[in-house]
């Protein structure tokens, strides 16, 4: 993980792996102070003006909700032949973003690395809000959304099981499974944090809600040493779901026999795309956040160095995976897969895989050179362009793959109607305004965490395995 | 069948007004009732005003008058949920909720009727005055399927779509619901004594003024009761107007023959088929029996290859030309050189051959001829009615020449009631009214002329002078808002009355329920002019057929009994009349298509602007029917709109788009248009079909005014062609077309691409006769097949029955019957233009169209599509709640209670045959469409996935009744179906038989004689699918010496 982590090199480069992850001149203290300080001092108007644009996208989602489930479907724009549309590209899209704070969490500790300490907590809030956007998308999409729970293997007197050979029902257990063991791996790690914001908060209400997160924790050796086993445990378990959740959502295509659909690159390659559509996200949030709360001292452009590199390998995996498709619908010679193919270029969404091609292949390589890899400003970019090259992948695999299908009788056209669109700027709009909240009232870094990593604590660098040891 | 069976729906409705409930008042009646108040009358409450006689009669209307009012300008989706909310309203009761009512069950039980049982009754429906006997299928007293009636000669069991239609029309809530006096209520007894006063004033004048215009009448007992009433009043004359014809073949039997005839077509016996510009398969009196009789001669044993040869020479692209094996596209004056040339060629005409001077068209007229000389009384010349008379002088001629008369082609004594020239008789009636010399006329039996009529006869502006004018009709129409009464039409099967097929062989129309609304049949109309108001149509039809059907041993009653059970009376067919076309006829024809051919081809670029009927709407009768409205025209594939349809070519020299406006101008006439391109239609030409474009505010149409008026610019000189000028307005019209949505560009590269990958995939297998007579498995040949058993699933065993399909492409003529049978049979819901456009059509049995080879003279292929029900279904797979899954005889069952509606079925599969209801698009809830639906068929509800089931409750009927069958035996079997017991509604309105169903584990069913046949193959089957629904391989039969020169078949 060398190449991964030469961000200190970065910074002095007489004395590689000797920068800091967290700026010189803190300690423990000065940690906890700064990071509490955010949910315990007075709210920023910033804040205010954030959580309100957020929450009145929220409201456009209720609305064009409640209009989806008075009207029907059919308020979409999807139709025959394509069958899925918006709904399902946004799933695909959230459930992608959603991976990231796994894979910082659970991959990342067990390969100690150690500079994942300052984004995990905030990857994770992510994570979990990317799944709640992600998750609601499979019930809003089907005809009869209140009969949803049909998915669910559960006994009933008529004895109907789900169809297992559906990926639709692995969806569920896949998804499910990741969104209850996200939130778990979230609140774990945030209890010894709400003990310690209880612990600082003035206010009875706030001791009360606090104390009432941090489920009694007092920080003796007996919890640090459950806790140390529980989250080592969580994050073995939550390893290889980073793997399973996008490996199944990319059974839904690959089991179908579309072409475009049909293929056996889809598992990785969904698993790196997801990857990269993570880390995007995560450096879009933590590039503001590092500035709005003055947290540059612990969001160091290390971790931005680190995180776009991540994005410009996974970016590749990606784009090798777009690559391996054309060939293997020119090496399988299956006329209908070169169709495919070829329509994606030439035919009448050519502009949304030109598109995709520009964000998700040509843009990221701009990262190869550290001027732009160590520029908060140039990161935002090319993380906007990729989050849009990441949903335009999932629309030129959803739309273009069905639009043209076997029977050219069939073939039809897809735009997303407005009602599309509101759901879709709905669903960033819920997302933020979980964001806002968490920001507002959660560590939004792990404090605990911190302060083993803080230098002068521990011996230099610090490992995540010392973690065991009881920090100040 | 005796009257009663109707009465449920009439005891409803009187029933649905619970006591102390009001009439909704008619307020604008009010209104105008007091302006027209003499003197100072006061009155106290608007009860008092209604106590006048006018609104007591008001107020016991059946229906309220508000109901029977359409809202104007209202979009297409409006519409449709206007027209469920209206159904509510004009129907049956005017509240959303059903009223509680006390039921009462049969005191005595009615004879045959069975709750859950069908009653099948035969009766006739009449299109543009013609019978074809069907059998109406009735569900305790309410009509829901019309199916063909094996015994009528027109039918053989077979029905086409406007007949299926029917049915709708019967519970179309916008058919006018009461009798109408100056736009106001009136009833039928004031009718009556109103025309009793009339005509009384002018019985001295021997009815001088009166007249009556109707369309074609077939009708034994109204032309009876017509020429009575004529011969009360001699001065009264009868006028005749049927929009779409014919007028140009009238016109040219009489100058062939000297008199009118019927001619009669009979492919069976053709095996050289030569159509010039005829849709003689899917229009016209005898259609469907044509269709059945040329399917005979089309079908190929693989054992015994035979086949007759069909040559199309067109202007547009006919259905004929979808089976035939070669096709050339002319502009209509070419086509005209072509028979004026072909008649020289087989001697039927001194002069021609010098027309045809295109070297390319040379070859042909030679090949035709030789072809049609060899086959002497065994080929068949036709000629659509839009041809000019004198080149269907002509074809008679050569037909003539060929000895087809007496084999192929019969003429008979005109099936129509006194057969006059309906130009000149409505151009007589127009002159008369507007000269004054009219003051009483009956529009019967639904004519609409002030919309339908030439335009340079300006039929409303003389339509004003009348002072008594009466219109009957299904709708309150453009020509019921000029008439003084308006009298709402029983539809065929609610009243009695009798009419001719084809061939003459008269029906007795049957009712099968009560008038739903106030309407009177033509007979009951007439009855009254004869001074018999409250005649009973009934007793006036026997009373007309008590002079005709022999007593015999059983009386009368028997032979009545026997009429009405078999649909038709025997013996009645038209008797042969001799008649010789005359050769000064033939020659004078010759030279007159000389003279128009010189003329047009001294036009040069001009575009020639041609009017067809629709084949959906027909000449706009069919306006408000939904199901025609959203049935794929079969060769563009538009629904809900006509389109000014032009070539490639012509578009590409005019600089139009697809959907793009322009204006036509023909004289000082002008009209707006969208333009529509469809490959095949001849440089030059443009078409425009009658029927669209209505007026905002007639009722009797569906369409919301949509499309186009080709009436505005229909004079009575140029019915059929006129030369126009087309100018670019270029705003956007778009167009709900079924086949490549939106997916359209102005050079036709996406139908070229689309026709190419057709080709690639193999989707229309195709050979000549020649191949197939060399090597039958040449069709088996063209592509490797999956051995079966690649699968890792275990194969499904069928120990009992397996369903399956075979649909022979070979005879498939695109005409959409099974379509529409499919959309009654199966409740399947109609979803309006904005949902079509959407992409969104619901119908479980599409039908494709492909072109192949030049855009510009493409050949055409019809396929149509229902469930493959495939053995390896991908749409059960992938299904998570098991709502589409494998039935233990190799249906794909569709479980609507369990579908969540994931759409992931319909994504996988490879033929696209599943349909979604995105929104509510069936109407669950008014009573006049609780009416229409087929019970056995569940009304699918918002967010279920349907498709075609192989008719599934018909399976499950005929399992019963073999079950049934088999109680009587010792050993309880398995009850099977027995073969030929069991049709599908796709296959039963078949007019070609193209349709088998059956068991294919059975060689007994003649599916699996289909199947077994080498010309058998699976649409997609490389996929493995292994589908249940296969075809058989288009077979051509090219004449040899015309395959090597330029033709628009590139296969070979």
């Amino acid at each position: 993980m060398a190449i991964l982590d030469d961000g200190a090199a970065l910074q002095s480069p007489e004395k590689p792996y000797k920068t800091p992850i967290v700026a010189p001149g803190h300690t423990t203290a000065t940690v906890t102070d700064k990071i509490s300080s955010v949910v315990q001092s007075r709210t920023p108007r910033w804040w205010f003006i954030g959580f309100g644009i957020s929450f009145l996208l929220l409201m456009m989602f209720l609305n064009a909700v409640t209009w989806l489930l008075w009207k029907g479907i059919g308020v979409w724009g999807v139709n025959q032949p394509v069958g899925w549309g918006f709904a399902i590209i946004n799933f695909v899209w959230w459930i992608g973003i959603g991976h990231a704070g796994t894979l910082i969490s659970a991959i990342l500790l067990l390969l100690r690395q150690e500079w994942r300490t300052s984004i995990n907590r905030f990857a994770e809030a992510m994570t979990l809000f990317a799944v709640a956007c992600a998750g609601m998308y499979p019930l809003l999409h089907l005809g009869r959304p209140w009969l949803a729970y049909w998915l669910m293997p559960y006994p009933n007197t008529m004895d109907m099981w789900p169809n297992f050979r559906s990926p639709l029902v692995w969806d569920v257990f896949a998804v499910s499974t990741y969104a209850t063991v996200s939130l778990l791996f979230w609140y774990v790690g945030l209890v010894p944090d709400l003990a310690t914001l209880r612990d600082r908060s003035r206010h009875r209400f706030w001791q009360v809600v606090y104390g009432f997160g941090a489920m009694g924790w007092r920080g003796s050796a007996k919890h640090w040493h459950n806790y140390e086993t529980a989250y080592l445990l969580l994050a073995g378990l939550a390893t290889p779901l980073v793997l399973s959740v996008h490996t199944v959502v990319s059974f839904d295509f690959a089991i179908g026999i579309i072409p475009g659909w049909h293929a056996t690159i889809f598992p990785p390659y969904f698993v790196a795309g997801a990857i990269y559509a993570g880390f995007a996200m995560v450096l879009l949030l933590a590039i503001p956040l590092r500035v709005a709360f003055g947290l540059e001292d612990f969001i160091t452009l290390r971790h931005l160095q680190n995180m776009g590199k991540v994005m410009l390998a996974t970016g590749m995996i990606v784009f090798y995976g777009y690559m391996t498709e054309f060939f293997f619908a020119w090496y399988s010679g299956n006329h209908l897969e070169q169709f495919t193919s070829m329509n994606r270029i030439l035919g009448p969404y050519k502009w949304h895989w030109i598109g995709l091609m520009f964000c998700n292949g040509l843009a990221p390589q701009v990262l190869w050179m550290r001027r732009f890899r160590t520029s908060p400003f140039w990161l935002f970019v090319v993380s906007l362009i990729v989050s849009v090259g990441m949903w335009l992948e999932r629309f030129v695999i959803v739309v273009t793959s069905l639009h043209r299908d076997f029977l050219p009788s069939s073939w039809g056209m897809y735009a997303g109607t407005k009602w599309d669109w509101m759901t879709f700027i709905g669903t960033l709009g819920l997302f933020l305004t979980l964001f806002f909240l968490f920001i507002r009232f959660l560590p939004l870094i792990s404090i605990f965490e911190m302060r083993t990593i803080v230098p002068g604590t521990k011996g230099e660098p610090s490992r995540g395995s010392e973690m065991t040891e009881v920090p100040q | 069948m005796d009257s009663d069976h109707g009465t449920k729906g009439k005891c409803e409705a009187e029933a649905s007004r619970r006591p102390g409930e009001r009439a909704p008042l008619d307020l604008e009646t009010l209104r105008e009732g007091l302006r027209t108040k003499r003197g100072p009358e006061l009155w106290r409450s608007l009860d008092e005003l209604a106590a006048t006689a006018e609104f007591e009669e008001l107020l016991h209307r059946e229906f309220p008058r508000q109901a029977s009012e359409w809202p104007e300008g209202v979009s297409r989706r409006g519409f449709l949920q206007l027209a469920g909310a209206s159904l509510a309203l004009a129907g049956l009761t005017a509240c959303t909720r059903q009223p509680i009512e006390k039921i009462v069950p049969y005191v005595r039980q009615p004879e045959q009727v069975i709750p859950g049982r069908p009653l099948f009754f035969a009766t006739a429906l009449t299109h543009a005055g013609y019978a074809l006997g069907v059998l109406a299928e009735s569900h305790l007293g309410r009509p829901t399927k019309i199916e063909g009636n094996p015994d009528h000669p027109a039918s053989l069991g077979a029905a086409d779509a406007f007949r299926q239609a029917a049915v709708l029309c019967l519970y179309d809530p916008s058919r006018s619901q009461t009798l109408s006096k100056n736009g106001r209520t009136g009833t039928w007894s004031g009718f009556a004594s109103d025309v009793n006063a009339a005509l009384r004033a002018r019985q001295p004048f021997g009815g001088d003024g009166l007249r009556i215009l109707s369309g074609t009448v077939t009708s034994p007992t109204l032309e009876a009761q017509i020429k009575q009433l004529l011969s009360r009043f001699p001065k009264a004359r009868w006028h005749r107007w049927e929009p779409a014809g014919p007028h140009h073949e009238r016109a040219a039997q009489v100058r062939a023959f000297g008199r009118p005839v019927e001619v009669r077509h009979d492919f069976s016996k053709a095996d050289v088929v030569v159509a010039f510009d005829s849709e003689a398969l899917t229009q016209g009196p005898g259609s469907v029996r044509a269709s059945r009789d040329f399917a005979a001669k089309r079908r190929v044993q693989t054992a015994q290859p035979q086949m007759s040869r069909v040559y199309c020479i067109e202007s547009g692209p006919t259905s004929t030309a979808t089976v035939s094996d070669h096709r050339l596209q002319l502009p209509p004056a070419e086509i005209e050189a072509f028979i004026a040339a072909l008649a020289q060629a087989v001697g039927a005409s001194p002069s021609g051959s010098e027309l045809v001077t295109d070297p390319h068209v040379k070859p042909w007229v030679d090949a035709i001829a030789e072809d049609l000389k060899a086959h002497h009384g065994a080929s068949l010349v036709t000629g659509g009615e839009h041809l000019s008379p004198a080149a269907l002088v002509l074809i008679h001629a050569i037909n003539g020449a060929l000895g087809n008369v007496g084999s192929t082609i019969v003429y008979t004594e005109p099936v129509d009631a006194d057969p006059v020239d309906h130009v000149a008789s409505l151009r007589e009636l127009t002159s008369d009214m507007a000269a004054g010399r009219v003051d009483m006329l009956l529009l019967l039996g639904g004519v609409n002329p002030v919309y339908t009529a030439p335009a340079d006869l300006e039929f409303a502006k003389a339509l004003q002078k009348v002072e008594m004018s009466i219109h009957h009709g299904l709708y309150e129409d453009e020509t019921s808002r000029y008439c003084r009464w308006h009298i709402p039409a029983a539809h065929e099967l609610e009243a009695w009355g009798d009419a001719r097929a084809y061939d003459g062989t008269a029906s007795v129309i049957q009712p099968l329920i009560e008038p739903l609304f106030e309407g009177k049949s033509e007979i009951e109309v007439l009855a009254a002019f004869n001074n018999r108001p409250d005649a009973a149509g009934h007793d006036e039809v026997q009373t007309y057929w008590k002079t005709k059907l022999p007593g015999g041993a059983g009386g009368f009653d028997t032979a009545w009994r026997q009429v009405l059970h078999d649909g038709l009376v025997a013996n009645t067919q038209a008797a042969p009349v001799s008649v010789t076309a005359a050769g000064p006829a033939a020659a004078a024809g010759a030279g007159e298509i000389a003279a128009a051919v010189q003329q047009a081809r001294a036009r040069k670029d001009a575009v020639t602007l041609l009017f067809r009927p629709d084949p959906t709407i027909y000449d706009g009768r069919y306006a408000a029917n939904v199901w025609l409205q959203e049935m794929p025209k079969p060769l563009t594939k538009l629904t809900w709109d006509n389109a000014l349809v032009i070539g490639p070519k012509t578009a590409e020299r005019l600089g139009l788009r697809v959907e793009e406006t322009v204006e036509l101008t023909v004289g000082s006439r002008k009209t707006g248009a969208a333009v529509w391109i469809l490959p095949g239609q001849a440089e030059n030409t443009a078409v425009l079909t009658l029927g669209y474009g209505r007026a905002e505010t007639a009722h009797g149409r569906a369409d919301g005014g949509a499309g186009f008026n080709a009436y505005a610019l229909r004079t009575s000189d140029a019915l059929w062609a006129v030369p126009v000028e087309i100018r670019r307005i270029g705003e956007r019209y778009p167009f709900a077309c079924t086949q490549n949505h939106h997916a359209l560009d102005p050079q036709g590269n996406e139908t070229k691409l689309a026709s190419e990958e057709a080709e690639r995939r193999h989707v229309i297998r195709k050979t000549t006769l020649a191949a197939l007579q060399q090597d039958p498995q040449v069709i088996q040949k063209e592509r490797e097949k999956p051995a079966a058993g690649e699968t890792l699933y275990p194969a499904w065993k069928y120990p009992g029955h397996a369903w399956g399909m075979a649909i022979d492409l070979n005879v498939c003529t695109g005409c959409n019957a099974c379509v529409t049978a499919c959309q009654a049979e199966n409740n399947i819901p109609v979803v309006g233009k904005e949902q079509v456009l959407a992409g969104r059509e619901m119908h479980w049995l599409r039908i494709d169209r492909y072109f192949e080879g030049d855009l510009d003279a493409p050949a055409i292929h019809h396929q149509p599509v229902p469930c493959m029900h495939c053995e390896n279904a991908p749409c059960e797979v992938v299904c998570p709640v098991q709502a589409t899954s494998h039935s233990d005889e190799g249906l794909n069952d569709m479980v609507y209670n369990r579908c969540v509606g994931t759409r992931y079925c319909s994504n996988n599969c490879p033929y696209k045959v599943r349909r979604f209801n995105f929104l509510r698009y069936s109407d669950r809830e008014s009573p006049l469409a609780a009416m229409l639906y087929n019970p056995d068929v569940t009304v699918r509800m918002r967010g279920v996935m349907e498709k075609c089931t192989y008719c599934v409750q018909r399976i499950e009927q005929a399992k019963i009744e073999a079950k049934i069958e088999d109680a009587g035996a010792p050993e309880a079997g398995p009850h099977k179906i027995p073969a030929g017991k069991l049709q599908t509604a796709c296959q039963q309105s078949c007019p070609t038989q193209a349709i088998v169903f059956g068991d294919i584990n059975d060689p007994q069913w003649e599916v699996s004689q289909w199947k077994a046949d080498p010309r058998n193959y699976g649409l997609l089957e490389e996929l493995n699918t292994r589908p249940r629904t296969t075809y058989l391989a288009k077979v051509r039969n090219p004449n040899p010496r015309l395959e090597p020169t330029r033709t628009p078949h590139g296969d070979s």
